[in-house]
């Protein structure tokens, strides 16, 4: 019997090893898979390639994995923000290496890379000081720039609900990066809220089939403030 | 002369959008485009998170965090919108799906080069985020930003001295002084603020500025 649900984060994650390359779902706080960040810190994996959005707000999440120095390069498309601080010292430390990518650029690679495509042409950043010592091309009328896929050898994403196969389904705007990043990574480790029997999902609304998922853990929301 | 406010900056995009668009709005100055759509015109928001038909803002207390906007603020749905994932999303964009997009802006040069993500200081830290892949997405991109930095120099420029988020990707150009298109043959001024000549904008610009043929 296919069974891809897992007690704990701690027991989803523990394979992890030093250097491993680690894609992290969400937009914000929208879908950002808290649970399992906080059980990769506690996991303790160093030298770790991050792939994410952003590069950690505030102290919480992938801020406090830059901040305990597990995190050897991050690629993002917007590390900077008001409250990037841990980000901003260990950059300008050198500690960690910055790939910047060109949001939907990032979106791409990494869809490509769970496409099993070699590489594509885009217009993004032709011209731009992104798309220096990349090849380029020029296809009918429009200039474009060579990128290669991300592969992953983990994904941790958030998704609501999830059955014993892994199929998911997700909550508004918190879908964002994790259906292109659960087909990137050779394993994806799911947060979600809720898991149901199989045959619960209405096969018309699974956004992520199950064979791209390998682990899922049930993580409690928590409880909203009464109003 | 009178400037425009950046309300009134909003009001003036908002009223050169038409009905059944498709539209991204920046971050920044050009997210207040929204509030000045004409009501009763479907215009439908893009925000590159993976959301089409982006509603306003939620009441107090009717947050949702899993519903935001790439600016990563609480936001609504229409009746009629739709999610999708952060490749799909970027498709719409790159695939020349989008009617306009309004972006904030350094510089944009005479030929229409937009420079909106870096200042290219030597501490500073790029963030580039979706601007790059808007700027050469969208069928129209309209720019919006004040006319003149705050030493009075202007922002329309011969050629970008910031780094580029885009070549030759701008449309029109809306000021708090003038609304101005970028075309092949150069610029060319469409409106003015009340109480300002072609000739003082021409001054204040910098660089050659053409009359439309029917403003003149």
């Amino acid at each position: 019997m296919i069974d891809k649900f897992f007690a704990s984060a701690e027991a989803a994650l523990k394979d992890i090893p030093d250097g491993a390359t680690v894609m992290i779902g969400g937009f914000g706080n929208a879908g950002m898979p808290a649970a399992l960040i906080d059980g990769l810190i506690a996991q303790g994996a160093r030298q770790l390639t991050i792939v994410n959005n952003n590069a950690g707000n505030a102290d919480a999440g992938l801020a406090a994995l830059i901040a305990a120095k597990r995190v050897r390069k991050i690629l993002c498309s917007f590390p900077r923000q008001a409250d990037s601080w841990h980000f901003d010292k260990a950059y300008r430390a050198g500690e960690l290496e910055l790939e910047l990518v060109p949001q939907g650029t990032l979106a791409e690679r990494i869809r490509a890379a769970g496409a099993g495509i070699g590489a594509f042409y885009t217009p993004t950043a032709f011209g731009t000081e992104l798309a220096k010592g990349k090849e380029t091309r020029r296809i009918g009328d429009r200039d474009y720039v060579l990128e290669y896929p991300i592969h992953a050898d983990y994904a941790l994403i958030k998704a609501d609900r999830a059955d014993r196969w892994g199929n998911l389904t997700y909550r508004k705007t918190a879908r964002n990066f994790a259906p292109i990043m659960a087909a990137a990574a050779k394993c994806t480790v799911a947060q979600v809220r809720d898991t149901v029997e199989l045959g619960t999902l209405d096969p018309e609304v699974v956004i992520t089939p199950g064979i791209f998922v390998q682990r899922v853990v049930k993580i409690a929301p928590l409880l909203r403030k009464a109003a | 002369m009178k400037k425009l406010d950046r309300n009134q900056m909003a009001a003036r995009v908002a009223r050169d959008i038409p009905e059944g668009s498709y539209v991204n709005l920046g971050i920044g100055l050009p997210t207040l485009v929204a509030d000045h759509l004409p009501k009763g015109r479907e215009i439908i928001l893009h925000s590159e998170n993976g959301v089409l038909g982006v509603g306003p803002k939620p009441a107090p207390g009717e947050e949702d965090e899993d519903l935001i906007n790439a600016g990563k603020e609480p936001v609504t749905l229409l009746a009629g919108g739709s999610y999708f994932h952060h490749a799909d999303s970027f498709g719409m964009i790159r695939g020349r799906h989008l009617d306009f997009a309004v972006l904030g802006a350094f510089q944009v040069s005479v030929t229409g080069d937009l420079a909106n993500w870096h200042t290219g200081g030597a501490d500073a830290i790029p963030a580039v985020g979706g601007a790059m892949d808007l700027a050469m997405g969208a069928k129209q991109v309209l720019v919006m930003m004040e006319h003149l930095t705050k030493k009075g120099e202007s922002k329309i420029v011969e050629r970008c001295t910031y780094p580029l988020t885009g070549a030759r990707c701008v449309n029109r150009i809306y000021t708090d002084l003038a609304v101005i298109d970028v075309k092949p043959d150069g610029l060319h001024v469409v409106d003015l603020v009340d109480g300002l000549s072609f000739e003082e904008l021409q001054r204040l610009s910098g660089v050659p500025l053409k009359r439309l043929a029917t403003a003149a």
